[in-house]
């Protein structure tokens, strides 16, 4: 399984609590107590200041007027739900939030699952050298660095890019995918760049899947499509609930790919909220919008890691 | 499986089939960097280039072009990942040793942590970061990386030392070593491997982190290769994409050795799902 779920104590391991408790009094206790959680003290002032602090100064600066040029920029002063109302009253929010959608059911929950679990499976009955080809080509365009990735995926999108050569050579003149179908185009970029996670934990689970169950169901003449549907598929459902929570999440904060592809353009045609949040703050220098952006963002992405975490419950305790 | 019967030959030869098509795929994008890179008259589409040359590479490997903004990256990537791998260690041994009542809620909350969507708050950061002047601060970007590849340090160096026996510390401590020095002493050595799998980890997400110093960072001589491979791209890049790619392979070289270098440690490559995009 992946690194992200937190194994189970591993049987034979160390119990926890090393040391006998002795017997001594409540003072002791206490600063023994203490003296053990010393260590803590590192990685909870580096996380407080830089991972809480900002999401407490997200909440906090969605209700004040702070902006990055001229006089507000100073003092800010507490403006209540005011960036909330007008980005609601603004037409490319809800756009955004359309497009964020988007994004997310047709480059995270379809895309990179279906593919992931498809190419899991049919590595499973291919040549071994063709398994082992696209393993390193999927694997590649996840593990490369994302700037390098984006323009990678530029390039093939681009009016004189690949995709058009290719389309050019079969007769086909290819439209300015970056400009007509900017959505389209950032899709099927994630999709090329984010498969190889999910594939990996396919790939993981199916290999756990006990090859006596499916053999005994082809005994009794299950067709392949009925082993996947009411076998493989149950036995593994828990595979697919995390990975398409992780997948949910990591496509939600996806900004370079598409950042250095359209730019969130032509216009906000492709400005997923990330996208919107850094408009608004550094080239329209509204930074309480583009503050109130990333809080609702926060929110979100808190309610997944909620869920995700409760699904997860069983192996923290 | 010596005896194949015909209907696993079809489903084989389906199998590759279109598993060749998705090859091809995944791969065109990626062959033109590498065509690219090698071509001095490059363009947007993989094309078989003229002449071979190396040239790209040595017209990108200056001072000013490359080293500085690769040293860059050094300088963040290290740091971040010896400040994480040094706090991750020191939070897991409690955590892994002693029955303590902050330690569920504290677990819950490094879960949690790790499921923050880091890009969509860097508003908030740039503006805290304003606030408390770090702006264009190199230590103050490491900081931040560091704080956000925590969580899963620790998550991991937690796991790594739960399987490490406790037999040893117990005849330390009767022997009356300090928690300190049973930990660097008897657990560290013997976590060595696991902690170098998290070293690895933390360090390929800040190397190939490109919004969080491009949003922290300003000045040119303090960016790291991410970014300026990003202005370059500004500047020259509607003519100069064979360098654009030679830069792009030289920077991504480390990245993709270490890569190997823990998937092969760890026996496979799906033992990083979930890692390196934290």
């Amino acid at each position: 399984m992946t690194t992200t779920i937190p194994s189970p104590a591993v049987p034979g391991a160390p119990v926890q609590g090393g040391r006998p408790p002795r017997t001594r009094g409540p003072g002791l206790t206490a600063r023994r107590s203490a003296t053990r959680a010393l260590p803590l003290l590192p990685a909870v002032v580096l996380l407080g200041v830089f991972l809480l602090g900002p999401v407490i100064w997200s909440f906090y600066g969605s209700f004040t007027d702070a902006s990055l040029t001229g006089a507000a920029a100073q003092g800010a002063s507490f403006v209540g739900f005011d960036n909330y109302v007008e980005l609601f009253a603004d037409p490319d929010f809800p756009k955004s939030v359309l497009l964020t959608l988007v994004f997310l059911v047709a480059s995270a929950i379809v895309g990179q699952n279906v593919l992931g679990l498809g190419l899991a499976l049919l590595m499973r009955s291919a040549n071994r050298v063709v398994r082992a080809l696209v393993g390193t080509f999927v694997v590649t365009a996840w593990v490369l660095p994302e700037i390098v990735a984006s323009f990678a995926a530029y390039a093939f999108f681009n009016d004189t890019g690949t995709l058009n050569s290719i389309l050019g050579l079969v007769g086909i003149d290819g439209p300015n995918w970056l400009f007509t179908l900017p959505m389209l185009s950032v899709i099927l970029a994630n999709v090329w760049r984010g498969t190889a996670f999910s594939m990996l934990v396919y790939s993981a689970a199916l290999h756990d899947v006990p090859q006596e169950i499916t053999e005994s169901a082809e005994v009794d003449g299950a067709r392949g499509w009925q082993r996947l549907a009411f076998i493989t598929l149950p036995m593994i459902r828990r595979s697919i609930t995390t990975n398409l929570m992780l997948t949910t999440l990591q496509t939600l904060s996806v900004f370079t790919l598409i950042f250095v592809m359209t730019g969130g353009g032509p216009g906000t045609e492709s400005s997923t909220l990330p996208i919107l949040a850094y408009q608004e703050a550094f080239q329209f220098s509204q930074l309480g919008f583009g503050t109130a952006i990333a809080t609702i963002l926060l929110v979100v992405g808190a309610l997944f890691s909620f869920v995700y975490i409760r699904a997860l419950r069983p192996e923290v305790d | 499986m010596g005896m194949t019967s015909p209907s696993q030959r079809v489903l084989r030869a389906t199998s590759n089939g279109v598993l060749l098509l998705v090859l091809v795929a995944f791969a065109l994008p990626l062959v033109w960097l590498l065509l690219a890179s090698v071509d001095t008259s490059a363009t947007l589409s993989v094309k078989w280039p003229e002449a071979f040359t190396l040239d790209n590479f040595t017209t990108v490997l200056t001072p000013e072009l490359a080293f500085v903004p690769l040293a860059n990256s050094l300088v963040i990537s290290l740091g971040c990942a010896l400040l994480t791998v040094a706090a991750a260690v020191l939070a897991a041994y409690p955590l892994s040793r002693y029955r303590m009542r902050i330690n569920k809620p504290f677990l819950y909350g490094v879960l949690f942590g790790t499921c923050l969507p880091v890009t969509a708050m860097m508003v908030p950061v740039y503006s805290l970061f304003v606030w408390l002047n770090l702006i264009d601060s190199v230590p103050g970007t490491i900081l931040f990386l560091a704080a956000s590849s925590l969580p899963m340090a620790i998550y991991m160096a937690k796991n790594f030392m739960d399987s490490v026996p406790v037999t040893l510390e117990e005849a330390a401590w009767v022997d009356g070593a300090s928690m300190l020095k049973t930990l660097t002493t008897i657990v560290i050595p013997l976590m060595r491997p696991g902690l170098a799998v998290v070293f690895i980890f933390v360090f390929i997400g800040a190397w190939g982190n490109f919004f969080v110093p491009f949003v922290l960072l300003l000045s040119p001589d303090r960016q790291p290769a991410a970014v300026t491979i990003f202005s370059f791209f500004g500047q020259y890049g509607s003519v100069a994409y064979g360098q654009l790619a030679a830069f792009s392979l030289l920077y991504s070289l480390p990245v993709l050795a270490l890569y190997v270098l823990v998937s092969r440690s760890l026996g496979g490559a799906s033992a990083l799902a979930g890692a390196v995009k934290g």
